[in-house]
């Protein structure tokens, strides 16, 4: 069993993309492996730096299996001649399979054969021909060339390669780059050049040359040294993302604690952060009451700051930031938020749809037809409107020109500044949210309307163009907007209806390609989110997708009521009934005849009439109150019913009228419990 | 341990050392391109050496005047025109970035003392139809230089990689002072910063917000991407390898940063919209496609009638 390395030594990968990297290195090598046959019993792991992907492996075969090949030749009669004697057909046979005329053998057709035994190759020939593809086809968001446009293309230039197997180099090239058994240290507190004799020394000479190899290491790194570095009470504000960041843009982390001027502190949190986080990649630090301090941690690619030089540097940098964001804060405010209105007529939206005054506009009319839908009292409507015509004003102060990604934040923080009522600056606030799948919701009622009119007006003026996504492209983050859009209604729980939405974001001739935009967004959540099944959401959206809000709470109420005993042989049932209505000719051609119930058979049919009728009515009513769970129990009491019915009646009876009638009260049957969902599309384990 | 630091150069003294060092690398020393520039990258030095095969290094300092980031002179780190130290190095040799660390401690910075690292930032110039692929490097938490390989310049996929450092000479000369401002950076060892460019600073932004008179900036414009696309479709008449040869692209190429040029000032002048923004960077950037083609071609028969 052999024990490999691999490493591949590059120039600095952006940290956000090596994890990925690494799982999709991983997965090649095995793939490649596999089809070689050498993937038994393999084990692999990785690590990775900004500057090396390296992959492990353990348990290798030396070599292929040899394996046992028949060829087969003329038949006997045409390689011998009546004496025996090879003729020319027998002789060429037994040079090409490179035996002596005397080992020919004869299967059971009478044809001459030669088994023999082809060696398999040895682990290192097949690994030296492989890996250049494996390294060339790991993916990477955005690859570059570096040897003229016809060379092989990776995330940065390919600077080493180390390959051992069992201490010996495996022989190939990538990128001009020949693989040998040296690799490369920290770049200024190690060696350029380090011989390794293998995995377990390779770890050791990389920790010599101030790499920690290990993700996990370097991370804990950082989190111990940042507390040891914080005063009792301190903390640094956890940030899993901005740890990731650190983890793989160092090879040998140390954390630095610096500090700023107290006065700083009277900047918006959000600006602090901002510029700690984003801009400069420091830990802000928070002190008992979960308060900002005036501290931040960076972590520096080395192994010490003794004589405090990174620790000044930084703070330098940080007093410049915060020194701009000062200005812009006093400057802003200079103007309220309110005069600028005018000024976004010279801020475009996009170029068919005109400026965010013109959005602005629609938005205010977006937020009055959702007020109204959801019976605002006119103390929100006014919040909600206001709010809407602050909402994009900031694009045109200072700040967000600096911090875009604070757009809506900043607005909010400087309606609450100017004195708006909280309800508004909390609206302007929030009304770019949700943010992604994981973000929370606006707070409030009002700021919810006002988030949805500004996503609405957008899906409606893009559809409406006919600037609909399609594959990658979605420069305005739609599906984004429709997602939030769906998530502010279900988990918001905001009743409104897909045909109110649609008709107040004003799509025009594509207002159904926009409600099916929704209704995908909204199977997307019911599933990802809701964790539902496939086939209950599927269920529950054949029984009506009308309202997003609704479909949740029978989606709910499916998943509750599905682990009950009657209920997957019911939806069984209900697949029969459907099948037999469309061997019939289709449910649609039963729906509105009028039943006869003279024509019911006394006994299992009359029953389960009688019986349906009686549910139907309770579903009925405890459907007009969302108690949706308690009405799909009473629909699967009707399991002994329905068994009963389908044991004792035939429903293809020989009388034409006694079969369309029984057809007919299938077909009520089916429809009237399939209000919540449609059973027959349940797939019973 | 005994860590005095030698007095810190002088901004002289850093553009000095770091055109030696690269000269000795073998990078020939240009001097400035007499027209206004947004970016030393837009100097035919860089924007039409990086096309085609040939080799090239050059080192320049390029003063890159950007309209809208004027601020009186009343901003500590935001210049309306300030000094970049390019470097194009073609193709980039495979220990660019080594030779990139040396270049910085050949200035005197200690990279075993300061923190320094490479972060991502890939750079794309829509104007110039140019993208590439690199890092911002951050040096205590400061970004001092962009390093870039460039992928496409022109519209044009790239031959030959090239490198493409570009020193923000103010901050790493702030940096190596220590000092909060660059009006304090010391220029030599009797004048600062603040003597030598405090006056332009002001006046360029009286002038690029309040005093220019767009009218006419506009006239301009139109007619330098008159005169530009005039000159290219001459080019392009031409049948004569020989008079393509001679052609004046480069004064094609002039044309084509003063519209560059005159379209930054009228935004920092107020005078574009957002709509029509996207709409002059398309013209702007057809020149520059024009001119890189053209570039191209008239290389390549140069090439071709010298071998």
């Amino acid at each position: 069993m052999s024990e490999f390395l691999l490493e591949v030594g590059t120039e600095e990968i952006p940290d956000w993309m090596i994890p990925g990297a690494l799982a999709d290195f991983e997965r090649r090598f095995r793939d490649a492996l596999a089809k070689c046959g050498l993937g038994a019993g393999v084990s692999t792991t990785t690590e990775a730096t900004a500057r090396r992907l390296a992959l492990f492996a353990a348990g290798l075969p030396a070599g292929q299996a040899d394996r046992q090949e028949i060829l087969t030749g003329p038949p006997r009669r045409a390689a011998f001649d009546a004496g025996g004697n090879p003729t020319k057909a027998g002789e060429g046979f037994a040079r090409k399979a490179g035996v002596a005329v005397a080992d020919l053998q004869v299967d059971e057709k009478g044809k001459l054969f030669v088994a023999r035994t082809v060696k398999g190759r040895s682990t290192a020939d097949i690994l030296a021909q492989v890996l250049p593809q494996v390294i060339l086809s790991i993916s990477f968001p955005r690859n570059m060339y570096w040897l003229g446009k016809n060379g092989p293309r990776f995330i940065r230039p390919i600077r080493r390669l180390t390959c051992l197997l069992d201490g010996e180099v495996v022989p190939f090239a990538v990128a001009g780059v020949a693989a040998g058994n040296t690799t490369f240290g920290h770049r200024r507190l190690g060696s350029e050049r380090i011989a390794v004799s293998g995995a377990a020394d390779y770890r050791l000479k990389l920790a010599a040359n101030r790499v920690i190899l290990s993700a996990a290491e370097r991370r804990n790194k950082i989190l111990s040294e940042a507390e040891k570095l914080l005063p009792p009470g301190r903390k640094i504000r956890g940030n899993p993302k901005l740890l990731a960041t650190l983890t793989y843009l160092t090879e040998c982390p140390t954390a630095i604690l610096g500090g700023f001027d107290a006065s700083y502190l009277t900047l918006p949190d959000e600006v602090l952060e901002t510029v700690m986080l984003v801009h400069q990649k420091y830990f802000a630090v928070e002190d008992r009451s979960g308060k900002l301090a005036n501290a931040f941690v960076a972590v520096a690619n080395l192994d010490g700051d003794p004589g405090g030089e990174i620790r000044r540097g930084n703070e330098r940098v940080l007093r410049a930031r915060f020194n701009d964001a000062r200005f812009f804060w006093d400057f802003d405010r200079k103007q309220r938020l309110c005069d600028r209105v005018q000024s976004l007529k010279a801020v475009t939206f996009q170029a068919d749809l005109g400026s965010y005054f013109d959005k602005t506009e629609r938005n205010r009319a977006a937020v009055r037809e959702l007020a109204e839908a959801l019976r605002f009292d006119a103390a929100q409507l006014r919040a909600a409107d206001r709010a809407a015509e602050l909402a994009k004003c900031d694009l045109t102060t200072e700040m967000v020109g600096e911090f875009p990604e604070l757009q809506g934040q900043i607005g909010g923080l400087y309606a609450a500044d100017q004195g708006e009522a909280q309800d508004v600056a909390d609206a302007v606030y929030d009304h770019y949210l949700p943010v992604g799948s994981g973000g929370g919701l606006p707070r409030s009622e009002v700021g919810k309307v006002v988030s949805l009119a500004d996503k609405l007006t957008t899906l409606g003026g893009m559809f409406a163009l006919g600037m609909i996504p399609t594959g990658s492209r979605d420069p305005l983050a739609l599906r984004r907007a429709a997602y939030g859009v769906i998530r502010i209604v279900v988990e918001g729980g905001t009743a409104l209806s897909l045909d109110r939405l649609v008709g107040i974001a004003a799509a025009g001739g594509n207002a159904g390609k926009l409600r099916e935009f929704f209704v995908e967004r909204l199977r997307y959540w019911l599933r990802e989110v809701g964790g539902f099944a496939y086939d209950e959401v599927a269920a529950v959206l054949a029984a009506s997708d009308a309202a997003p809000l609704d479909a949740a709470a029978r989606a709910k109420a499916v998943a509750a009521v599905r682990p009950t005993p009657d209920f997957e042989p019911l939806a069984v049932s209900f697949k029969r009934i459907r099948n037999i209505l469309e061997q019939a000719g289709g449910e649609r051609k039963y729906a509105g005849r009028a039943l006869d119930r003279e024509l019911l058979e006394a006994g299992a049919e009359a029953d389960l009439h009688a019986a349906f009728g009686d549910v139907l009515g309770k579903i009925q009513q405890l459907g007009e109150t969302a108690r949706y769970e308690e009405a799909l129990r009473e629909i699967a009491a009707l399991r002994p019913a329905v068994d009963r019915f389908f044991d004792d009646v035939l429903v293809m009876a020989e009388d034409r009228a006694v079969r369309e009638n029984r057809l007919t009260f299938l077909a009520r049957l089916l429809t009237g419990l399939s209000s919540i969902a449609d059973f027959s599309e349940i797939v019973s384990a | 341990m005994l860590h005095r630091a030698a007095p810190a150069l002088t901004f002289q003294d850093v553009i000095f050392r770091l055109k030696s060092y690269w000269a000795e690398k073998g990078c020939i020393v240009q001097e400035p391109l007499d027209c206004e520039v947004g970016a030393g990258t837009m100097c035919p030095e860089t924007f039409l050496r990086v096309l085609g095969p040939d080799p090239y290094n050059v080192v320049y300092v390029q003063p890159s005047r950007r309209p809208a980031d004027g601020r009186y002179g009343e901003n500590p780190n935001r210049l309306y025109k300030h000094m970049q130290l390019q470097v194009i190095l073609k193709p980039a040799p495979e220990d660019v970035i080594e030779l990139y660390m040396k270049s910085l401690e050949a200035i005197g910075i200690d990279l075993t003392r300061h923190d320094w690292k490479l972060e991502e930032d890939n750079w794309e110039s829509p104007t110039l139809g140019a993208w590439g692929v690199g890092w911002q490097v951050m040096l205590d938490g400061l970004e001092i230089t962009q390093f870039t390989y460039f992928q496409q310049c022109g519209g044009i996929d790239l031959e030959v990689v090239p490198a493409e450092l570009t020193y923000g000479l103010e901050r790493l000369t702030a940096f190596i002072q220590n000092v909060e401002s660059v009006y304090d950076i010391r220029w030599n060892d009797r004048v600062r910063y603040r003597d030598v460019r405090f006056a332009d600073e002001r006046q360029y932004s009286v002038y690029n917000f309040e005093e220019a008179d767009v009218d006419s900036i506009w006239k301009e414009f139109d007619l330098h991407e008159a005169e530009c696309r005039r000159l290219l479709d001459a080019y392009n008449g031409l049948e004569d390898r020989a008079a393509r040869e001679r052609f004046p692209l480069l004064a094609a190429h002039d044309r084509t940063l003063k519209c560059s040029h005159l379209f930054n000032l009228l935004q920092a002048r107020g005078a574009i919209s957002v709509t029509e923004r996207a709409v002059v960077i398309q013209r702007v950037r057809n020149l520059a496609v024009g001119v890189a083609k053209s570039w191209v071609d008239q290389q390549r028969g140069t090439a071709g009638a010298a071998s």
